[in-house]
């Protein structure tokens, strides 16, 4: 199932047309020595039928659950027409748009998708998509390092309020390059950065700050005060968001009185499915100033040669394909597919539809969140205005509950017992739009009865 | 084709939507937020129907070349059929439905799929460790530059920072090793386009981090000299580094492993054909010798007894860490695994076969056309590199001209300019899938350009003529930089 079309008189024509003897021939400049025979332990072909019952039963086999967990990945609903159309082959098995005349449909998406997502974070000019949230992080930070002329560090400064998977991937990502980052702490009872003690990190010139909004837990930053606060020593502001939660709260192009540098994010709560995980699509936005140290593809509008409106890649002279070992980046694919599928989405959306999807998450946090605390032994960890998103304590570890509510079919949370050890037993929960109140009714139960069963446990 | 299709923003209208995805307005939810966290001004997306917005987007997607509509003949790329089977069998809700912090245990029907994806890239390549993670190629070829740099300082080796590369490489080489904090020394090929193996020694030394290569090379040859090279290599302390981009010409045939590279990064989107989706996502596992394994990225799906369960740094301390915030373009190893299973042994080494006589057959016919090999005397791997310098000189035609007089015919352009010392150069690879009548076709298609150079010029250095548009003002474009629609509030916050 190799999916070839070859008769075998036309493989003996086309052998007598290169002048071979037979297929073999055609590998004669590799040298024998190296020659493999059949790779061991290859399975033998299947038919579509056949690998067609091999995945259904896979994927029977793991089920569905009613999920509370975010922690940077969102289950949200996504209208048919989304994938629908996204899927559509002319989109799907395209190339990337180098060919302009060839690729007009893929290219003025990508220009309304970066019209879309500028507006919607505030900024001036955002790229084609990055890889997933948390690598955008990373070339984030190595872009402030580029475009910050104040700064000649290559020191930043990263909240712990920050997902911890982002800080992570940013790390291994920059840190060949000898990028440092030095720790913020955050308040212990707020769960938000202390403003009043961020003077402390000033000192060693810092080129950049990094804001996540809402933070891992949650919890909405003082976002005005840290931005101005970051610009007055020197800093750009790196801003992570959630771009569902933009439909209601400001976005980093308005924070403070200058607005953020640089935003980037997870794309995925726009119409991209879980998929254990990806492909997702990180997005970047920044301001008109720095656009030459954006890395990733960028499409530009402009006139053909008979003076209609065309579009195209454009400033490709920071990229690898143009630039090799002086490029921005050595990224080369963005997430083409997936921005697709957001553009679509979006579009359907439209801003009211993301504020009320926005809001009903909201809603429905609001409402687990006081469903579960009225549970023994369960609290709400952090005070104050938070997004769609909340850290509950509790009483025992965290972990075992879990383990016995995926039982029922429930994901519970994310523990942050890793992560997060200083909070004790601490779970992450979120409930999007897509859950009802019933839903809510059943997590509230079957906790319930897990915490009552061991209460008297010592 | 209709000239011009409207912007989406062109299509709305204030006060219409797509109402029936929304959810209900919840006021009420927004009182424990407070007015400075929110938004003023809402953002400006569109305002339209679902049938608009279906029918926008479906009219952008014809104003596309796609495989399911043409031939991309685009060397390097390997732009084959994307099996239906892949997409659907992928896109099963359950795997769609799947949150990535979900426990192990609840995703074992997953996770055996992975686990098996990465022993038959192991067997199929002849490394010893695979990781799915990286979710390009590019950030394979990071991931596999990080983990040379961490081998050699993991031994106190510290002055190892430089990465060979030869000149016909892809860009992505150079710019990982500047990535990864390394310096680039680039050497020649020879005349026969093998490495020049007398500027490979005097390149190499205590400084030598390692070589990055790619076999069959960029300039669509096998590397004759890969055993030197490898002793020269290894000889000075170096470590190698296969770049996968053409592994569709071996496949079955011979395995990085066998020509002993320490390390290697797979295109799954190219030789394991998932779809380019427009410029993405792609997925670059990589794989590892012995010598590598402990440096691996994390997540690895790993087997305990019966049972799966994802590896993380506590099972490998050493490791260069997380390149992403979960486990990579998980569904699109799904669509690497089902073409894989489909493929089976016997029907890798097929793909490898196929897709070489279908690039030496469609060589032979250019060569008889009249068109000039830049590297006459070699054999054909699975692409090959024609230049039309003498076109050039002759007639005042370009590369590029004849790339886009191609699109007139309905056939993608081939790579062009690319390797970039090749004068003038077209890199055609054809792929496995393409049948004898394509080929043919598109060996018709040249022979007509061919003509029209002669006897109508103008024809082709004005082409196309049949697309949406003709050819598009790069300097414009980039001089009066046009990101975004104009009117947006984007533009009015932040004057604000």
């Amino acid at each position: 199932m190799a999916f070839i079309p070859h008769t075998p008189a036309e493989v003996r024509e086309m052998l007598d047309v290169i002048g071979a003897a037979d297929v073999e021939a055609l590998f004669d400049e590799i040298p024998p020595d190296l020659r493999a025979g059949a790779p061991a332990g290859m399975p033998e072909a299947l038919n579509e039928m056949q690998i067609g019952r091999l995945m259904r039963e896979r994927a029977a086999a793991d089920g569905t659950t009613l999920g509370f967990i975010g922690a940077g990945a969102y289950e949200h609903h996504i209208p048919a027409a989304v994938w629908a159309v996204a899927t559509r082959g002319e989109f799907y098995t395209s190339y990337t748009p180098y060919q302009a005349e060839a690729s007009q449909g893929t290219l003025q998406l990508l220009y309304e998708y970066q019209t879309m997502i500028a507006s919607l974070t505030g900024m001036e000019v955002a790229n084609a998509s990055l890889y997933d949230g948390a690598s955008a992080l990373a070339e984030a930070c190595l872009m402030a390092v580029r475009a910050n002329r104040k700064s000649s560090s290559r020191r930043l400064l990263m909240p712990a309020t920050v997902n911890p998977r982002y800080r992570r991937t940013a790390h291994a990502i920059t840190t060949r390059q000898g990028l440092s980052f030095e720790a913020l702490p955050y308040d212990a009872h707020g769960g938000i950065l202390a403003t009043d003690a961020l003077d402390a990190h000033a000192g060693a010139d810092p080129t950049a700050l990094v804001i996540q909004q809402p933070n891992f837990f949650g919890r909405l930053e003082e976002v005005d005060t840290l931005t101005d606060w970051a610009h007055a020593h020197g800093m750009l502001v790196i801003a992570v968001v959630n771009p569902t939660s933009l439909g209601l709260l400001a976005p980093p192009g308005v924070w403070g009185e200058r607005g953020a540098d640089i935003v980037v994010g997870e794309g995925q709560p726009l119409g991209v499915p879980l998929s254990a995980g990806g492909p997702y699509f990180g997005f970047m936005t920044t301001r008109r100033e720095f656009v030459r140290s954006m890395p990733g593809r960028i499409v530009g509008r402009t006139l053909d040669a008979g003076g209609h409106e065309g579009y195209t890649l454009t400033l490709q002279a920071r990229e690898q394909h143009i630039r090799r070992a002086k490029a921005t980046s050595n990224i080369c694919t963005n997430q083409g597919l997936l921005v697709t599928a957001a553009t679509i989405y979006l579009s359907l959306m439209g801003a009211e539809g993301l504020a009320r999807t926005a809001a009903a998450s909201h809603a429905r946090t609001g409402e687990l969140l006081n469903a579960l605390t009225r549970l023994p032994g369960v609290r709400a960890a952090f005070p104050g205005p938070f997004f769609h998103e909340a850290v509950l304590r509790l009483d025992r570890p965290v972990a075992p509950l879990l383990e016995a509510l995926v039982r029922e079919g429930i994901l519970g949370g994310f523990d942050l017992a890793d992560d997060y050890p200083e909070l004790g037993p601490a779970l992450l929960v979120c409930a999007t739009e897509t859950k009802t109140s019933a839903d809510i009714g059943r997590y509230q139960t079957a906790l319930g009865r897990l915490v009552r069963d061991r209460h008297a446990k010592p | 084709m209709q000239s011009r299709e409207p912007t989406i923003f062109e299509c709305s209208v204030p006060g219409r939507g797509a109402t029936d995805q929304w959810p209900q307005a919840e006021p009420a939810a927004l009182a424990d937020l407070p007015q400075r966290f929110r938004r003023k001004q809402p953002a400006m997306l569109p305002a339209a129907s679902e049938l608009d917005v279906v029918r926008h987007y479906t009219r952008l997607s014809q104003r596309n070349f796609s495989i399911d509509t043409h031939f991309y003949p685009l060397g390097s790329c390997t732009m084959k059929y994307n099996p239906k089977a892949c997409n659907q069998y992928a896109m099963l809700p359950e795997f769609l439905s799947r949150h990535p912090l979900a426990p192990a245990s609840h995703g074992q029907g997953l996770l055996a799929c992975l686990y098996e994806l990465q022993e038959i890239l192991k067997s199929v390549t002849g490394m010893t460790g695979v990781c799915l993670n990286p979710m390009a190629g590019a950030q394979g070829e990071f991931a596999g530059v990080s983990m040379i740099r961490a081998y050699h300082e993991a031994r106190g080796d510290h002055a190892r920072v430089e990465i060979v590369v030869p000149e016909a490489a892809h860009g992505t080489n150079p710019a990982t090793a500047t990535m990864c904090g390394c310096t680039v020394r680039e050497i020649p090929v020879d005349a026969a386009g093998d490495v020049d193996l007398a500027a490979l020694r005097a390149a190499v030394g205590p400084r030598t981090a390692g070589i990055m290569l790619t076999n069959p090379s960029t300039l669509g040859v096998f590397e004759r000299h890969i055993v030197e090279i490898e002793r020269i290599v290894h000889g000075a302390g170096g470590l190698l580094y296969y770049d996968g981009a053409n592994l569709n010409a071996i496949l079955g045939k011979v395995r990085p492993g066998d020509m002993r590279f320490d390390v290697i990064h797979m295109n799954l989107h190219k030789t394991f054909s998932t779809p380019h989706g427009g410029g993405g996502p792609g997925a670059g596992a990589v794989g590892v010798n012995e010598r590598l394994a402990p440096f691996l990225p994390v997540p690895i799906v790993g087997k305990d007894g019966g049972r799966y369960r994802w590896l993380d740094e506590r099972d490998l301390p050493q490791t260069i860490g997380n390149l992403s915030a979960f486990m990579g373009n998980t569904g699109v190893l799904l669509r690497a695994y089902v073409y894989i299973r489909m493929l089976g042994g016997e029907g890798m080494r097929r793909v490898a076969e196929h897709a070489t006589l279908n690039a030496n057959y469609l060589f032979a016919r250019l060569k008889a056309l009249g068109l000039d090999a830049a590297y006459p005397d070699r054999r054909a791997s699975h692409e090959f590199l024609i230049t039309l310098k003498r076109q050039a000189r002759e007639y005042e035609v370009s590369a590029m001209d004849v790339a886009k007089r191609l699109l007139d015919f309905g056939f993608h352009a081939p790579t062009t300019y690319f390797p970039l010392m090749v004068p003038e150069c077209l890199l055609i690879e054809p792929t496995e899938t393409e049948s004898k009548a394509t080929l043919d076709a598109f060996v018709a298609a040249i022979g007509r350009i061919l003509t029209e150079i002669v006897g109508d010029r103008e024809r082709v250095k004005n082409a196309p003529h049949g697309l949406p548009v003709r050819r598009l003002d790069d300097v414009r474009a980039a001089k009066q930089l046009d990101l975004t629609w104009p009117g947006t509030p984007a533009a009015d916050s932040v004057a604000g």
